[in-house]
């Protein structure tokens, strides 16, 4: 659910970033951080585990610049990846705008990615969201590593509703910015919509 | 009591909705001045108000000595996970956390299921001063927010709502991102 303030003139919007565990969202997060102004992005937070596996969520405030003189700031967290954190995976949806699901493009995680799909499909269902209504890309991540799936293979398997998607290596930013312009501006077109 | 309740459930409908929550300028002003209130009434260092979604609607008091965004978020995930908490146990809500420090402490409470108000304070307060001045506070903030609520219903059903973006183009979208 965004936000909009008139007395600060702000629009507020909440991005996740879901997928299977060690797919990448964090290090989708990770590389926004480092690569943007900071004067355009607040601290960086993760709650992870000692083994740097995300616990709860990770969260990065970001500014995108003015629309209309209201500054749009954009909050994006990921969800912990790994199956039996799916309590911590419903709050962090709760008032989401949009959401990229990061896919690990390897071989042998096809079945964590569907898994993970369903997963979303499920959790937004129960906070009473479609995500086929909701601002959504996918991302395809890992390209640079063996053994991958096709992008024809992956785009069958994944996205039947054909969602934008995007090849990427989050380690080196490849295709990180392009997923994230392309969730935001989809919330824009969405919010835009929303107010008529 | 009747009108306590009803209070509450128009401050749930205003924040649980998957619309926009839009804030208006007076209504920003009537929030910040009941925050400014509590602030000096409870002798807080801080105190700020946040949406359950973690979005910052209003603070006051040493704001910029700390990151409040960040504490918006974690103040809102702290709710939320304490609230998963309480409906495993078969609770509807803890509406209260108390965080005691070695100097600081954080008082966070959820008014009308939907809002968030943190109080932060030190030694110069008490738990007792903060629970008292937050509850007096709280029913005039879900006071003004029932009004919020019910104005933008009125607005919804009279096809008057202003809505900032009604004019954006494709273009504004896309310089966004150049």
């Amino acid at each position: 659910m965004s936000f909009i303030n008139y007395a600060s003139r702000e629009i507020n919007c909440k991005i996740v970033y879901y997928g299977p565990g060690l797919c990448g969202k964090t290090t989708n997060l990770q590389h926004i951080y480092e690569k943007t102004d900071p004067e355009a992005r607040g601290k960086m937070i993760s709650l992870a585990t000692e083994t740097e596996r995300t616990l709860f969520f990770d969260f990065l405030p970001l500014s995108l610049g003015d629309i209309r003189g209201f500054k749009t700031r954009f909050h994006l967290y990921t969800v912990p990846g790994q199956v039996f954190y799916d309590a911590s995976r419903k709050l962090i949806l709760k008032g989401v705008d949009g959401v990229v699901f990061v896919a690990d493009s390897q071989e042998e995680r096809i079945d964590s990615n569907m898994e993970s799909l369903d997963n979303l499909r499920e959790n937004l269902t129960e906070q009473g969201y479609d995500l086929d209504k909701l601002p959504f890309v996918i991302q395809y991540n890992k390209r640079d590593l063996p053994e991958i799936m096709t992008m024809e293979e992956l785009h069958c398997q994944l996205n039947p509703t054909d969602v934008q998607e995007f090849e990427a290596c989050a380690v080196t930013g490849e295709g990180v910015f392009e997923t994230l312009k392309a969730v935001a501006k989809l919330i824009l077109i969405d919010l835009k919509r929303g107010g008529k | 009591m009747s009108m306590t309740i009803r209070m509450f459930t128009a401050v749930k409908e205003f924040g649980m909705s998957n619309s926009p929550m839009i804030l208006y300028e007076n209504e920003s002003k009537e929030i910040h001045e009941v925050m400014d209130r509590l602030l000096k009434e409870a002798s807080a260092k801080v105190v700020f108000l946040v949406d359950k979604n973690g979005q910052l609607i209003s603070s006051a008091g040493e704001t910029d000595r700390f990151d409040t965004t960040s504490l918006a978020s974690l103040a809102a995930g702290n709710i939320a996970a304490t609230g998963g908490l309480a409906k495993l146990i078969g609770e509807k809500e803890f509406s209260i956390l108390f965080h005691e420090g070695e100097k600081d402490n954080l008082h966070i409470s959820i008014i009308g299921g939907a809002v968030i108000l943190v109080v932060l304070f030190d030694s110069r307060s008490s738990l007792g001063l903060v629970r008292l001045r937050v509850k007096q506070a709280s029913e005039l903030l879900a006071a003004i927010f029932t009004t919020i609520g019910e104005q933008a219903e009125e607005r919804k059903k009279r096809g008057t709502s202003h809505f900032p973006l009604d004019e954006l183009t494709d273009d504004d979208i896309d310089n966004l991102f150049c």
